[in-house]
């Protein structure tokens, strides 16, 4: 069996569920190590275990939460090198990509991005990416040794098999130089309602709903629904919504039984984050507009009208 | 303060479906319109903000791309960058993530720097993986997500966007930052400084310039191979209707069958 190391950020003392995710694919594909670093993770380490993680390295020290990915980086590159596993996994998300960037270009290794899927081919891995509008590149890394690969949330669903994982207990050697950032702070914006990227319902608003005080018709069929607020790129950008909503290439995918996209085109940069969900509905005033090829339902109207009226729908019927 | 943009050429988004040559197995960028990449005029007018609030700094843009690519610098100096340095190569034609680091970080080594501002990630590769190659090919820190910065005594400090909320965050210079989409307003550049454009100094470099060779630049230094494109799996085509009063009912009877009301 491959080993396949998965880098783990920890949020709120778990691994990340995109973290979880990988973990419960890296156990189908090889003997699985989940790589965790900072103040957490010692704590997480057990969560690992239960998705499907043999093994955890483990370093819990601050220095890592504090000097982001350059102190992470020291770490990391010295243990792959020592022991090079064939398959090393990282999240498309924030930190991340930062520690996948800074580790490829130390090891001088080429790197797969935004992958969707991967399979084991006996020598080696077969990764998907989605490239352009319409096509998907099968494609491997052609140097040997540790491949290393960043996947997209949600390409593949966490499992929890109860198991448990040996824990290994390391204390890596970070350089002088790599401690020049420091973060001063951490502020959680607050939402409400379930977390965007695992709720089971979502209703998206976009340009078409013309204001930002429109998007109470959206909070309020959200909360009727025990759903989740999230919004286009457009219009996190003009300041409507905060980034945490923004649901896309850029923002969070999210794979919901149902995800109503109100006032919205359906870029292609936005269907790449909720294009998996099981029940798409629309609401657009314009019969052209892109989404209607990817949905379920499409409602060719005006989203300040059907929006009231769905609400009263959904309130008399519970 | 020498402040170092780099900024990419892409299709234009706004009209330009991306699709891929099968034949190439590249990106298709001919014959269409490029554009100065919307991400990089962000990440531009954080850069230029900051010059301007110190009153004593220069913005240099950088780009790796094709001949062409000299009419995005020409924009980003409209814009008002002081500055350009243009690499192109037959031999970078098909560079992946890391030989574009590569380039970069040599021609930037060359022009010497105090800060470097990227975006988070392009329009067309969207790897977000060159901002911190180039970082760590130049030894130097980087910050990823950044939506706010101020540099005060040759420190850095600013907001960078995470999960659930933001960090605040410092660093002495030199540094790299990655600025977060939609984090900045870029201003439309008026005549005055399209002309002056015209005028202002765009440096060229190539392979050779840069001390790197073309086995291991561009295609022939490609670590990722493709082996087959495949068609995405289109949905099966939905029911769309005209709302003639009945759309939220319809939406309703389908939220009750999926059992969510
Ligand atoms: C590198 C890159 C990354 C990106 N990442 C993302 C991302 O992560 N997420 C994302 O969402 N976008 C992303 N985008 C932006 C994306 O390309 C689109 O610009 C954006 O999604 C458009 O948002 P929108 O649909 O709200 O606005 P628009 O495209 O302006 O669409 C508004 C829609 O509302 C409809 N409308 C108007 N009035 C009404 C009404 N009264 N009732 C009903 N419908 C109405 C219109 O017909 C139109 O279809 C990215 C772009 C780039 C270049
Ligand atoms: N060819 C290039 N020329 C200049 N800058 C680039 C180039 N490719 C990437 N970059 C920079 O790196 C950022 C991230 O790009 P990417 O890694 O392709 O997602 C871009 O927004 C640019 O700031």
């Amino acid at each position: 069996m491959p080993a396949i190391w998965v880098y783990s950020e920890i949020y709120a003392g778990r691994p990340a569920p995109v973290a979880l995710e990988l973990i419960t694919k890296a156990a189908e594909l090889g003997e699985t190590t989940a790589i965790l670093f900072g103040r957490d993770a010692a704590g997480a380490a057990s969560v690992a275990g239960e998705f499907g993680a043999a093994h955890a390295i483990v370093d819990a020290r601050a220095e890592y939460d504090q000097h982001l990915a350059p102190a992470v980086v020291d770490t990391l590159a010295a243990l792959v090198s020592e022991r090079q596993p064939a398959l090393l996994l990282f999240a498309t998300s924030y930190d991340s990509r930062d520690v996948a960037s800074r580790l490829a270009a130390r090891l001088d290794r080429g790197v797969v991005t935004n992958a969707t899927g991967i399979e084991a081919t006996g020598d080696g891995f077969r990764m998907q990416t989605p490239w352009g509008a319409r096509t998907v590149a099968v494609c491997e890394l052609t140097m040997p040794g540790t491949q290393i690969v960043l996947v997209r949330p949600k390409a593949f669903t966490a499992v929890n098999s109860g198991g448990t994982c040996a824990v290994e207990e390391i204390t890596g050697q970070i350089a002088a130089a790599s401690t020049a950032i420091r973060v001063t702070d951490t502020v959680e914006e607050s939402t409400q309602g379930p977390l965007l990227s695992d709720s089971k319902v979502v209703v998206s608003g976009g340009r078409g709903l013309g204001n930002a005080d429109n998007f109470g018709l959206i909070e309020e069929l959200a909360a009727a629904l025990g759903g989740a607020v999230g919004a286009s790129r457009a219009v996190v950008d003009a300041g409507w919504r905060p980034y945490g909503e923004q649901v896309g290439q850029t923002g969070v995918t999210v794979k919901p039984d149902v995800y109503i996209a109100c006032g919205i085109s359906g870029a292609i940069q936005h269907l790449a984050g909720m294009k998996g969900a099981k029940t798409i509905i629309a609401i657009n005033k314009d019969p052209d507009a892109p989404i209607f090829k990817s949905v379920d339902l499409g409602i060719v109207g005006d989203a300040l009208k059907v929006l009231p009226q769905l609400i009263g729908e959904v309130k008399g019927g519970r | 303060m020498r402040i170092l943009v780099c900024v990419k050429q892409v299709p234009d988004p706004n009209t330009v479906e991306y699709q891929i040559d099968p034949a190439t197995k590249r990106l298709v960028r001919d014959g269409v319109t490029n554009v100065l990449d919307p991400g990089a005029e962000v990440a531009l007018e954080a850069a230029l903000q900051l010059a301007e609030r110190d009153g004593e700094s220069t913005v240099t843009v950088v780009s790796m791309g094709p001949e062409e690519a000299v009419d995005a610098l020409r924009r980003a100096l409209a814009m008002g960058a002081n500055d350009g340095a243009l690499i192109t190569d037959d031999g970078l034609v098909g560079s992946d993530a890391l030989s574009t680091a590569k380039a970069l970080a040599a021609t930037i080594k060359e022009i010497g720097f105090d800060l470097i501002v990227c975006a988070t990630e392009s329009t067309d590769g969207y790897t977000g993986m060159v901002p911190g190659m180039v970082a760590e090919l130049l030894g130097i820190p980087h910050l990823s997500f950044i939506r706010s910065l101020e540099v005060n005594g040759g420190v850095l400090t600013g907001q960078r966007v995470v999960a659930l909320g933001y960090q605040t965050v410092e660093c002495r210079l030199p540094l790299l930052v990655a600025i977060a989409s939609g984090s900045h307003e870029p201003r439309y550049p008026a005549l005055k400084g399209i002309m002056a454009a015209k005028r202002k100094k765009v440096e060229e470099y190539n392979l050779a310039d840069l001390g790197l060779v073309a086995s291991e630049a561009g295609e022939a230094g490609a670590r990722e191979r493709v082996l087959e494109l495949r068609p995405v799996e289109e949905r099966q085509a939905g029911v769309i209707v005209e709302d003639d009063g009945t759309g939220a009912a319809q939406i309703a009877a389908l939220l009750r069958q999926r059992g969510v009301i």
